[in-house]
């Protein structure tokens, strides 16, 4: 029912490709990230949440939204959108012809962050899902650990009159960091990615703590221990210049192995992602009772090999998602241009 | 990035308990970049930590290798079966996390200890230490009780003391700061008093660092004073007659040492190399007592340097055969008197030491015992000629000495240089890639380069060094789509990638296959104008074995 072709993934009988590379004359997007969410398609369908950051990132387009569970049909083809938890307005799509199932997950994780909705396990043949952390080393701790581990250091380093940075993907993470930051409101600051990302939601009627572009004219005395979120090391940024002492923390799930954390630029690194752990790949998987599964961007080879071994029939697919074998999980060089 | 403050608030005060807060402390060094907040850190530990903790923790740090006394093989086996994992799928986290005790930790899920492991680090040490006598069923019960208490961080840390490869991003320098604020000793006294042979186990550390204890351990070695390259221009120093010159030897960095009518040969990296070079016993027997020297380990004949390749047949070998002591003899080339009549000469002006040793090393009148000529440098210009002669006198460059100078510890700018020749380089392809390890892990950073020899590609030197990070990203990212195959960790690419790679030397070797072997190969710059239809052949390796060999 869907074909693995070079523009993307293709339903032939609905004429809609998902999330597709190259411009296609109808696309169904699960998510904003620009590898998901590519300019140039003839239509767009994506969820009504995606719709706003859609807009701040392509433009006008040829916009067409749905609700959660909402069925649109495409020439006898059933097409509809559930969570898929990954960021706001993230969507697995549902799709459903001729009484057979294909869920293509998109991105997702299994955590319920609070901003992205639950991500929901729906029944089909067929599951078309990412592996960007198949591997078993890969295991997150509950979001509100890590949320009371990034207050306290900022706490430790307000203390020590120094700042804090996060460095987190600007869309996604920061709004899941910046709520957790709630307490801190009046000392947030933020990269001008980022803040793109809070108006456009900021306008769909979200409501976040208030964040705010640092200059030369903030206050000192605010300065000096404030809470900075960026999608880049602020190294070579101006930003840099006013902010005085400070430490930084990566915030990724790659940050779950000590190479990584020593690698970058960043003093320390927590763990959290946007991303489906180890064991919520394997959880979903299950819970879609699906007899045939396709592994797309990631560690395929690993978890195809592995759900082949416990009795799901798996194969690995080649996508441009994710941009590599290990997405990278931001979009850095789109975002390095603000660098001034 | 300034203001480094001591206490990390993210550490509320409590009772020590040795090796949770040996764990605490590593784990809190590494969650900054800045090197006076790990001295800080350091050192308040170090002023709490109990002697024998303290100990541990000095020996791990300056690079005391532990003993591995749990096989890889047997660790892997085990945690495939407690965590029901294929053992495929743990070799693939292996390769993607590049360090097996940290592999090991992040894959066990003992439930999270309400209490983590208690008992100070010697105790830890003592228990650890049995642990390669016991039966493997013993063995295993016990780590995996370890495990079942311990912080996953804990985890890590014992499972770099059982796989017995403790390494952590603490340099010696940053420990011998840290112990010299603990304890309010100059750094260089500090760094003497803690070399040599001394075993955490059974040493007093407060009295290692006592005044007046240097007498107890006959074999204690002075750290070694090392000198950076030379980037600058050369009147930049100042003038010829405050400098003194001489050639750069290419063997081993070595300390011989006379006292107590005892002989020790130390290398650079702090390991007793004594019985490997039977001949050096009869004119150490001749120095006169509480003598340290400085100086080069060569391949030597009648006082003669021979090439780095004739020693390598020497180093890692414990007996050495009849045989060997007759083809690859062994000399040593002295430049630097530390230790004269038992007193510290470290201090003194470099002329003076240097006026020593030349009368040492006559009246020793020993063959392959030699001192370091001093090169005639009237001006600068014909230092410059002197240094494009050098790998014709079997030397890698120039040493470059202010003669009043001090011989201090670590390696430090000002006062010594190093002025090598010019690596020779060829262009090559890159053929395979392999992940790297530590910081590195889960990127593609150790290469492999072939020349062309026909219509065939010829592999000839490994490198990891010389890329800025931006470029190992590249050079990651290319790897990863140009896949040709993948044996375990190696990857190989399609050649396409042209490099230039410098070496330091070039010998003739049996065991490689392009029938040369390379010194420090390394890459020097990326060739993006370059196709692989450019690169060198075997032909101009030979042609530059041929050039070293006259």
């Amino acid at each position: 029912m869907i074909r693995f072709t070079d523009n993307g993934l293709y339903c032939e009988a609905g004429d809609f490709h998902i999330d597709p590379w190259r411009p296609v004359p109808a696309a169904v997007v699960t998510h904003a990230h620009s590898d998901h969410a590519r300019p140039g398609h003839g239509h767009y369908l994506c969820h009504e949440q995606s719709l706003p950051v859609m807009r701040a990132r392509l433009g006008p387009q040829q916009f067409q939204t749905a609700g959660w569970g909402e069925t649109v049909m495409r020439n006898g083809v059933r097409v509809s959108l559930h969570p898929a938890g990954h960021i706001i307005g993230s969507a697995q799509v549902r799709v459903e012809y001729q009484g057979e199932v294909w869920v293509v997950s998109g991105d997702y994780k299994t955590e319920d962050d609070g901003l992205s909705g639950a991500f929901e396990p729906i029944r089909c043949n067929v599951f078309v899902t990412e592996s960007t952390f198949g591997l078993p080393v890969y295991r997150w701790r509950p979001q509100e650990e890590i949320f009371d581990e990034m207050r306290t250091w900022v706490e430790a380093n307000r203390r020590e009159g120094r700042s804090s940075i996060f460095q987190a993907y600007s869309l996604g993470k920061a709004q899941r960091i910046i709520e957790a930051l709630r307490p801190y409101e009046g000392l947030l600051f933020a990269h001008g990615a980022v803040l793109n990302m809070q108006q456009a939601l900021t306008e769909a009627g979200w409501d976040f703590p208030r964040v705010e572009r640092l200059t030369e004219h903030t206050a000192m005395n605010i300065r000096k221990g404030c809470v900075f979120i960026t999608p880049v090391p602020v190294g070579g940024l101006r930003v840099e210049r006013w902010m005085g002492p400070n430490r930084s923390a990566a915030c990724s799930g790659w940050m779950q192995v000590r190479g990584n954390r020593r690698r970058g630029e960043a003093d320390k690194g927590f763990v959290l992602s946007d991303h489906a752990d180890w064991d919520g790949l394997l959880a979903a998987v299950r819970a879609t009772g699906a007899q045939k599964v396709f592994v797309t961007h990631g560690f395929q080879s690993a978890f195809s090999r592995y759900l082949s071994e416990n009795g799901v029939e798996a194969g690995e697919v080649r996508t441009q998602y994710g941009g590599d074998e290990e997405d990278r999980e931001d979009d850095a060089v789109e975002e390095k241009q603000e660098k001034t | 990035m300034t203001n480094a403050q001591p206490n990390n608030p993210n550490v509320p005060l409590r009772r020590r308990t040795g090796f949770r807060d040996f764990a605490q402390l590593l784990h809190q060094i590494g969650e900054t970049r800045e090197t006076s907040a790990k001295v800080e850190w350091l050192a308040a530990y170090l002023k709490e930590a109990p002697p024998s903790d303290k100990a541990w923790t000095l020996g791990l740090f300056t690079g005391r290798r532990l003993r591995r006394m749990v096989g890889t093989r047997q660790l892997t086996a085990w945690l495939a079966e407690w965590e029901e994992m294929p053992e495929w799928l743990f070799e693939e986290c292996y390769h993607q996390v590049g360090d097996l005790a940290e592999t090991l930790a992040l894959l066990d899920r003992s439930p999270a200890p309400q209490e983590g492991m208690e008992g100070d680090l010697a105790d830890q040490m003592r228990m650890l230490s049995s642990l390669s006598s016991l039966e493997d069923e013993e063995k295993k019960r016990l780590v995996k009780a370890c495990w079942s208490g311990m912080s996953a961080h804990e985890k890590f840390v014992f499972n770099k003391f059982i796989t017995g490869g403790f390494r952590v991003g603490v340099s010696a320098q940053t420990v011998i700061q840290a112990l010299a604020k603990a304890t309010g000793l100059e750094a260089s006294v500090v760094a003497h008093r803690l070399s040599g042979n001394w075993d955490p186990a059974t040493t007093d550390v407060d009295a290692l660092l006592q005044e007046g204890s240097a007498g107890q351990d006959l074999s204690r070695p002075y750290p070694f004073y090392l000198a950076y390259p030379l980037e600058a221009a050369l009147e930049s120093l100042g003038r010829p007659s405050e400098w003194h010159a001489e050639w750069k030897w290419d063997g081993i960095r070595g300390q011989v040492i006379r006292r107590g009518g005892q002989s020790f040969v130390w290398s650079r990296g702090e390991e007793l190399i004594t019985d490997r070079f039977p001949e050096f016993v009869t004119w150490m027997e001749g120095l006169p007592d509480g003598t340290v020297l400085d100086g080069e380990i060569l391949a030597m004949r009648d006082g003669r340097p021979l090439p780095f390749s004739t020693l390598q047949t020497r180093i890692g070998r414990q007996k050495v055969s009849a045989r060997q002591l007759r083809e690859a003899p062994a000399g040593f080339m002295a430049f630097d008197l530390l230790e004269v009549g038992g007193q510290d000469w470290r201090e003194r002006p470099f002329t003076a030491r240097r006026v020593a040793l030349k009368a040492l090393v006559q009246a020793a009148a020993a063959g392959n015992f030699t001192l370091s000529e001093g090169l005639d440098i009237t001006d600068w210009s014909c230092l410059a000629t002197l240094r494009a002669s050098a790998r014709e006198n079997g030397s890698e460059g120039l040493m470059l000495k202010r003669s009043n100078s001090t011989y201090q510890t670590g390696r430090r700018r000002g006062d010594w240089w190093k002025w090598k020749v010019d690596p020779m380089s060829v262009d090559a392809v890159l053929v395979y890639a392999q992940k790297g390890h530590g910081r590195r892990s889960n990127l593609y950073t150790d290469y492999t380069f072939a020349v062309r020899d026909g219509e065939r590609l010829v592999v000839f030197a490994k490198a990891y060094s010389g890329l800025t990070d931006a470029e190992i990203s590249t050079v990651d990212t290319f790897v990863k789509r140009h896949s040709l195959e993948k044996f375990g960790p190696v990857r190989t690419v399609t050649p396409e990638l042209v490099f230039e790679i410098g070496f330091e030397g070039i010998s003739e070797s049996k065991r490689h296959k392009s029938g040369v072997a390379v010194r420090f190969p390394r890459i020097l710059r990326w060739r993006t104008d370059k196709k692989p239809a450019d690169i060198d052949t075997l032909d101009s390796l030979q042609a530059l074995l041929r050039r070293t060999q006259v």
